[in-house]
C-alpha cells in the first residue's frame, strides 16, 4: 500500500528538480519549462492530500491550479516572443536592461 | 505487491527520469517533448489517485495545452532567429546544492510530520461533487478564473501581436 508520504516525497523530488532547471537554465523558455515542473508538483500534493483526508477542496483547488498555470505560460510566452522582437534573444542573462 | 504498489514506482520513475531530461537535456524542442512526458505521467499519479476526472483536465489542458503553446512560441523564436535554439545551463553546482538544500528541507520536514493517514475508501466517483462545488461555494472563484482567463487571452494577444 502506498502511503500518503510517498507521494509527497515524489512531489518534493519533482519540485527540486523544476527549481534545479529554473537555477540553472539560461534561456527564458526553458526556466518556464522548470516553473511548469514546479507547479506540477505542487498539484501532485494537492490531490493526494484531497484523497487521503477524504476533502474535495483539494480537487478543486487543483482545477483552478491548472487553469492559472495555462493561463500563465500563454502571458508569459508571448512576453518572451515580445522581448525577442526587441532584443533578439532569449537568454535570461543577457535580459539585464534593469541591472543597476 | 499490489497493482497500486507496481504501477506508482513504474510512474515515479517515469515522472522523475522526464523530469530530469528536461531541465538537462540541451535541445529545447526535446526538453518540451520530455515535459509533456512528465505530464502525461502526473496525469497517471492522479489516476492512481482515483481522479480520473483530474486525469482528463491534465491531459487536455497541460499536455494538450501548454505543450502546444510551447512548440509554437520555440517555433516562433526559432524562425526569428533562423537557427535551432541550443540551450546551454549555467551554474551547475551551485544549482545542484540549493535544489538539494530545499529537498533536504522538506524530506525533513515530512519525516517529522505525523502523516500516517490510512487511505480513506473512495466514495464514488468525485466528479460530480467537484461540478456542484465550482457552481456551489467555489461559484465566485468559478467566476474570477473565467475572467483571468479572458484577461490572460487579451494580454497574450496584445504583447505577442505584430507591428500593424
Amino acid at each position: 500500500m502506498i502511503g500518503l508520504s510517498s507521494y509527497l516525497v515524489l512531489a518534493a523530488l519533482v519540485f527540486s528538480i523544476g527549481l534545479f532547471g529554473v537555477l540553472t537554465r539560461r534561456n527564458a523558455v526553458g526556466i518556464l519549462l522548470g516553473i511548469e515542473l514546479m507547479l506540477n508538483a505542487v498539484n501532485i500534493n494537492l490531490v493526494a492530500f484531497a484523497r487521503f483526508h477524504g476533502d474535495l477542496t483539494g480537487l478543486i483547488f487543483t482545477l483552478f491550479t491548472i487553469s492559472i498555470t495555462v493561463a500563465e505560460v500563454a502571458v508569459g510566452l508571448a512576453i518572451v516572443i515580445a522581448i525577442f522582437r526587441v532584443r533578439r534573444t532569449v537568454e535570461a542573462d543577457r535580459l539585464d536592461l534593469l541591472r543597476g | 505487491m499490489t497493482v497500486e504498489t507496481v504501477g506508482f514506482w513504474v510512474v515515479a520513475a517515469v515522472l522523475l527520469a522526464s523530469s530530469l531530461a528536461v531541465v538537462l537535456t540541451p535541445n529545447l524542442f526535446h526538453a518540451v517533448l520530455y515535459l509533456a512526458a512528465a505530464l502525461v505521467a502526473t496525469g497517471v499519479i492522479f489516476l492512481l489517485l482515483d481522479q480520473p476526472f483530474l486525469f482528463a483536465v491534465q491531459l487536455l489542458l497541460y499536455a494538450g495545452g501548454v505543450v502546444t503553446i510551447v512548440v509554437f512560441a520555440i517555433m516562433l523564436t526559432e524562425r526569428l532567429v533562423g537557427e535551432r535554439i541550443r540551450q546551454t545551463s549555467r551554474h551547475l553546482i551551485n544549482g545542484a546544492i540549493v535544489s538539494a538544500a530545499i529537498f533536504a528541507g522538506i524530506a525533513g520536514f515530512l519525516l517529522r510530520a505525523p502523516l500516517a493517514t490510512p487511505r480513506p475508501e473512495q466514495a464514488g466517483d468525485a466528479t460530480a461533487p467537484i461540478g456542484r462545488a465550482l457552481v456551489g461555494p467555489f461559484a465566485v472563484t468559478f467566476e474570477l478564473l473565467g475572467v483571468l482567463l479572458v484577461t490572460a487571452l487579451i494580454g497574450a494577444l496584445y504583447f505577442a501581436r505584430g507591428e500593424e
